[in-house]
């Protein structure tokens, strides 16, 4: 019996081994790329493990010298434009998101249902099919490659999706300890304000994390509103530099690292509030 | 949970002694007091999104019948459903949604069985089995453009790892250019997507599969039923709501799945991995055809729509929100 359980163990867990090979090969491999030279990278056969690792790469995009070519200098600054827009994002979602979405879970009204069913629709529909108006009007106030843009634009997925996070939370509130407090004497908004945020911390930290990943990872959108290097988010600069030839390789890739560093720790730090995000239907694709 | 109705007594004095005091002019009923709390706390969202989602859609929805070319002093003229059945007509057309069905179909079903066998994995709690599910939530983490351009480095014809890899194993003489080959390049993107979204399904099921009672697993196993049984006829029936998030929401994303295949194949060899997405972009962006590149934006959000109706019809429950 003890023989077979030992057996069992030993089969799950080599089971688990090409699970593990898959998640983290091209990960190190990346990683292992941007610690090369350029010429230690075209290296026939590969150098998996960079004889020389060397932190230059990295050092170019923090502190871009006079000399650097225009890679490093525009992730430096695409950097900096994503943690703005995602942040604005974030924070305006967050605000306006759970005043709704506390009005459509607890305040009845007539209109309440159509609202709600309404604004969880609206998460389905792509951005196809919303930029080319939105195109349209920023060109003409000239809004093209200002960050508020992108902000605005970012609001079509970012809030219906905080709404639909944080409505899923509120509705885990206890509804008795709003009565209770109704019988005290509270107004609707101080219900809201006193007892029921105060308790939701939980979830608005969750909608926080979700909701900046969303827009840390948007593409679509600033593919569409940016063309000026001081303008681009970090998606944008990645993509382009990928798409032409480019003869600092390393440098993007040490760019693509950085661009994962801030998502993927956001993830893990905050790992408990995933799971039961996940648990709860929250789904970021 | 209906105040109004369910109100007691108190509630009401007290609600209506503070109203009152504040407004002892216009005695509002605790229902008028809720409907206008309620449009001021939606009034922010509701401007946004009607700006932002609303007036967008209308707006493409009516381009859509228009011929409307993006250059400079060149004027719309109102086509009827011409964008509609010249697309239709269209050859490119068809094939791109084959594509794009193609592309959907094999994605989503391995991202399925692989998530639902790594969720189950985890859940047999082998050695490490923490590590395990930590490690799923980083390739979900990594946004999706580093993903695939990490993928196109690592099927790079000149220093790319697949190549490397093979050649060290003694599979290939000399590297393959992997992306130019026409029918690896979808396959190839597949693999990328998969990297990203099979961790999404994995954690989902995983964290449904913590949720349902051993009990009934274990009843089973007295009763002499195998694994095997008991995966199929007891956990894969009481795991269905979870599947069914999983397939929605994935399918919905793959079927307008457009960023991982611009920036691993630029829609490339020959087209061969244009998809939908891809199509309405280059026609309302690069061809200058915003008519036709919003009837086919529109057709996507049709799908989605029905998509969408179906998801809320399995998510929403409305006995806990009336």
């Amino acid at each position: 019996m003890h023989y077979r359980k030992f057996s069992r163990n030993l089969l799950l867990f080599l089971l688990t081994i090409p699970v593990l090979l898959f998640i983290y090969l091209p990960m190190l491999w990346l990683i292992s790329a941007s610690l090369s030279t350029q010429v230690e990278l075209y290296a026939v056969p590969p150098n998996w493990i960079p004889p020389h690792p060397t932190l230059q790469n990295y050092m170019e995009i923090f502190f871009p010298s006079q000399a650097a070519s225009s890679v490093p200098r525009t992730f430096a600054v695409s950097l900096l434009n994503s943690i703005k827009i995602a942040s604005a994002v974030t924070l305006i979602c967050i605000v306006i998101g759970s005043l709704a979405a506390y009005a459509l879970v607890r305040v009845p009204f007539k209109f309440n249902r159509t609202i709600h069913l309404s604004i969880l629709g609206t998460r389905m529909i792509p951005e196809v099919s919303l930029v080319i108006p939105l195109f349209i009007v920023a060109s003409r106030l000239q809004l093209i490659n200002k960050p508020i843009v992108l902000i605005i634009a970012y609001m079509s997925f970012a809030l219906p999706f905080a709404i639909w996070l944080m409505s899923a939370y509120f509705q885990t509130v206890p509804i008795e300890l709003e009565e209770a407090a109704r019988i005290d004497g509270c107004s609707r908004l101080g219900i809201l304000f006193r007892v029921v945020m105060p308790i939701s911390v939980p979830g608005l930290i969750s909608t926080t994390m979700f909701v900046f990943l969303l827009a840390w990872d948007e593409f679509f959108y600033a593919l569409i509103f940016t063309s000026t290097l001081a303008s681009k988010t970090v998606p944008v600069a990645i993509a382009e530099f990928v798409g032409r030839y480019v003869v600092n390789i390393t440098g993007m890739m040490a760019g693509g690292v950085l661009a994962a560093v801030p998502p993927v720790l956001v993830a893990l730090i905050f790992q408990r509030y995933i799971v039961s995000g996940l648990a709860a239907g929250a789904v970021k694709g | 949970m209906d105040l109004r109705r369910n109100a007691n007594p108190p509630a009401i004095f007290s609600a209506m002694a503070a109203n009152s005091k504040s407004h002892p002019k216009r005695q509002l009923s605790l229902h008028q007091q809720d409907t206008r709390t309620a449009w001021l706390l939606l009034a922010p969202s509701l401007v946004v999104i009607l700006g932002v989602t609303f007036w967008p859609i209308l707006s493409t929805f009516i381009l859509s019948f228009y011929n409307a070319p993006t250059g400079i002093n060149q004027a719309r003229t109102f086509i009827g459903l011409t964008n509609y059945t010249t697309m239709l007509k269209d050859p490119t057309f068809w094939e791109t949604i084959g594509r794009t069905l193609y592309f959907t179909f094999v994605s989503v079903s391995l991202e399925l069985i692989l998530g639902l066998a790594i969720a189950q994995l985890i859940h047999s709690h082998p050695w490490g089995w923490q590590y395990l599910r930590f490690s799923l939530i980083i390739p979900w983490a990594v946004p999706t453009i580093v993903n695939g351009a990490m993928w196109r480095w690592i099927y790079s014809a000149d220093f790319g790892a697949l190549n490397g890899l093979l050649m060290q194993l003694g599979l290939i003489k000399h590297y393959i250019p992997w992306l130019t080959l026409p029918n690896m390049a979808m396959n190839l993107v597949i693999l990328a997507d998969i990297w990203h979204t099979v961790p999404f399904v994995a954690l989902i099921l995983q964290s449904a599969l913590a949720t349902l009672p051993e009990e009934l697993n274990e009843a089973a196993a007295v009763d002499g039923a195998n694994a095997f049984q008991r995966f199929w006829q007891i956990r894969l029936p009481l795991l269905r709501p979870a599947i069914l998030v999983a397939l929605i929401v994935r399918t919905v994303e793959a079927f307008r799945v457009f960023d991982i295949v611009y920036i691993i194949t630029n829609g490339g060899p020959a087209f061969k991995t244009i998809t939908i997405s891809y199509l309405t972009y280059l026609n309302s962006f690069s061809y200058g055809k915003q008519g036709t590149g919003a009837a086919l934006s529109f057709l996507i959000s049709f799908f989605t729509i029905i998509m969408a109706f179906v998801y809320i019809r399995l998510l929403y429950r409305p006995e806990e929100n009336q």
